[in-house]
């Protein structure tokens, strides 16, 4: 009798707890049916805040721009941002808003995880999307979805070869979140490409998101490995703890991250002596002492008080090259969905833009991006390009 | 060598969820309610502290009691708005429903007030790490801390609930509302009691938990307070050394099944071995069973 009862009271709390995320009641605003209409996903709030925050500051002050000089193929933009809380579910309930809104084109979302949910609702719309940082491989896997960073395999490849080819280490043990496609999306693709390079994998350890706290055993099994350098593919605020509980066994092999390390001297309160000698690959730089980009850093830090990170690198560019395909496709305000997407996929391998994460950036028709990646390497406290 | 380093390694870890669970046990001993929000007043307290240090400037150990002086407010005061009134609901799945919608509302609160961003946390802990083998292991004074703050509070808690006429209050409650009231025991006042103690637990369980893993967002709470809440099933709810002995007992079995076995599987494995030992013992290691009279 008592078990029946703790039973039906555990899947009652079961359903409550679904249910309880489904239902997202944003305020409805109406759009200006004279502007062209940007929308845009990404977390500004939950565990991956740091890079929503970062795409819409980075792509509101890209919009500020244009509409100042007046718009794109003379009509004013007019930009939505919604919160998906870093959710799957969430993201696509964002997307609905912003469809009745009516929205045009989509800048997202932020992660990857969502960004997969939204894109098949989006290949389903026939609706462009660009995902300033939505690494997956299967962000893009329609055609009428683009990226502005790496995908993940990339990350990995080119992580691994960077290793490789420097000669950073000849034992390598991975940490990495095995609940997270981002996390294992790079671990695989660095797997594979470790084959070509002179290191070995001595030790390869998981984590989930329900047990994100606690790494002191992947810690050891990889200083017990002998292992040189340690690769972190995944997010800065669980390597902050990764990196803590390291120097709490005395363990400081080469630390290298890929693009979700960035921001990790923005967490409050860190010691960020704990990263001295922490690498990861970015494809954006803020130190840089090219035009572009510093006016970007100078104009973001007016606005917003804070350096930009590469997220908001990404989406600034993201607008950007929304602005120059919006323009070669002839984007008015009353263009459909279906028309916009049209004109899109093709303008997007015609255009080139100069942007801050890359020069000459072009796109293929797969919807990667073709640039060049950049290691940095923080030192003092401060993030540097290694050379 | 290393099999030593992994069952210090699951100690702490194990500690910190035994801290966590005596508060969840206490709580459903007396007041027969899973206080699923146990985990988010964990986060509360320990926003406190760190708000306490770095904005008031105030000293660790008063920042502490600041916190434990706040939560048992907090703790107080959910118990009176949200609980009290459904004690007598129809249906005991209304006090639980409340207990989660509680959760959410400190969660999103604490996302309002503190921002999601990732809040490191300094160690408020004044021991030093031990090295022990010639610095082949340590043992961090984290770990020595909340082992320690653990066996003080469930001795304390056996000693005050033996001992006083209070704690005899909290037995004769949880035994029989009805009965105790007829006694003349005043139940409201009891059940607040039981959630004062148990919410100023929860805010020594927060600054341990984060002087141990030194990051703070609003969802902190909510995975430790789960794994917390399994530690006293396992134990046997309602067992106040049956909490400690769950808690510790979890960890190592989460990091020796991450050492041996599999690191993806460390979860699985651990509810693994929760099934298997409520199969053998339903009411946990410590737990009585009572039989229920029909």
């Amino acid at each position: 009798m008592k078990m029946k009862k703790v039973l039906a009271v555990a899947l009652a709390a079961a359903m409550v707890m679904t249910a309880g995320c489904g239902g997202n009641g944003k305020e409805e605003k109406k759009a200006d049916s004279d502007k062209i209409r940007i929308g845009a996903i990404g977390p500004t709030t939950g565990g991956a805040a740091i890079y929503g925050e970062a795409v819409k500051n980075g792509a509101e002050l890209a919009i500020k721009e244009i509409n100042e000089a007046g718009g794109i193929n003379g009509v004013q933009v007019e930009f939505n941002f919604q919160d998906d809380e870093g959710d799957s579910e969430k993201a696509v309930n964002a997307y609905n808003t912003l469809k009745d809104w009516g929205m045009q084109a989509l800048l997202g979302t932020v992660t990857s995880g969502p960004c997969v949910a939204v894109g098949e609702v989006a290949q389903g719309d026939n609706m462009f999307l660009l995902t300033p940082s939505g690494t997956a491989v299967e962000c893009v896997q329609y055609d009428n979805a683009f990226r502005v960073c790496f995908s993940d395999p990339m990350q990995g490849i080119e992580s691994a070869k960077y290793i490789g080819e420097n000669g950073l280490a000849t034992k390598v043990a991975v940490i990495y979140d095995s609940s997270d496609v981002y996390s294992s999306g790079i671990y695989e693709a660095f797997v594979k490409e470790a084959e070509n390079q002179g290191f070995s994998i001595v030790a390869a350890e998981a984590f989930t998101a329900e047990s994100k706290t606690d790494f002191s055993v992947q810690l050891q099994k990889a200083k017990d490995a002998g292992a040189e350098l340690v690769f972190l593919p995944f997010y800065y605020s669980e390597a902050s703890l990764v990196l803590r509980q390291a120097a709490g066994i005395n363990y400081s092999p080469i630390f290298f991250g890929c693009d979700g390390m960035d921001g990790i001297l923005a967490v409050e309160g860190f010691d960020v002596n704990l990263a001295n000698n922490l690498m990861f690959l970015s494809p954006f730089t803020p130190t840089s002492e090219d035009e572009i980009i510093k006016k970007f850093v100078t104009d973001f830090e007016a606005e917003y008080g804070h350096t930009p990170n590469q997220f908001a690198a990404d989406a600034y560019d993201g607008i950007y090259a929304l602005k120059e395909a919006m323009e070669k496709a002839d984007v008015k305000a009353d263009t459909s969905v279906t028309d916009v997407c049209e004109g899109l996929k093709s303008a997007m391998t015609d255009i080139s833009i100069d942007g801050v994460t890359a020069k000459a950036l072009t796109w293929e028709a797969n919807g990667e991006p073709s640039k060049a990646p950049m290691v940095v390497k923080i030192a003092d406290g401060n993030y540097a390009v290694v050379e | 060598m290393s099999f030593v380093s992994y069952l210090i390694n699951g100690v702490s870890l194990g500690s910190v969820y035994a801290i966590i669970a005596l508060g969840y046990t206490m709580v459903y001993g007396i007041a027969k309610m899973l206080n699923f929000a146990h985990g988010d007043v964990i986060m509360i307290g320990a926003y406190v502290v760190l708000t306490a240090i770095t904005s008031a400037g105030m000293p660790p150990a008063a920042a502490v009691l600041a916190a434990a002086v706040f939560c048992t407010v907090l703790g107080v005061t959910i118990e009176r708005i949200a609980y009290r009134p459904l004690r007598n609901a129809a249906s005991p799945l209304a006090v639980l429903i409340t207990a989660i919608g509680v959760s959410y509302l400190l969660q999103n609160v604490a996302l309002l007030i503190f921002g999601a961003n990732t809040k490191s946390f300094t160690s408020v802990v004044p021991i030093p790490a031990v090295t022990l083998a010639g610095g082949q292991l340590t043992v961090s004074g984290e770990t020595i801390m909340t082992i320690g703050a653990c066996i003080v509070i469930m001795i304390g808690l056996t000693l005050f609930i033996k001992k006083t006429k209070a704690g005899q209050a909290m037995l004769a409650v949880s035994e029989d509302k009805g009965a105790a009231q007829l006694m003349g025991i005043n139940v409201n006042g009891t059940i607040a009691l039981t959630f004062a103690i148990g919410s100023a637990l929860a805010a020594v369980a927060g600054v341990l938990l984060c002087s141990a893993y030194p990051t703070l967002t609003p969802y902190t709470g909510s995975m430790p307070g789960i794994k917390a809440f399994v530690a006293a099933v396992f134990g046997g709810i309602g067992s106040i050394p049956g909490a400690m002995i769950g808690g510790i007992l979890l960890g190592i079995i989460e990091v020796f099944g991450k050492a041996y076995i599999s690191s993806q599987m460390a979860d699985a494995i651990v509810f693994s071995v929760l099934i298997v030992v409520l199969i053998v013992r339903p009411a946990g290691i410590l737990g009585k069973n009572i039989q229920e009279k029909v």
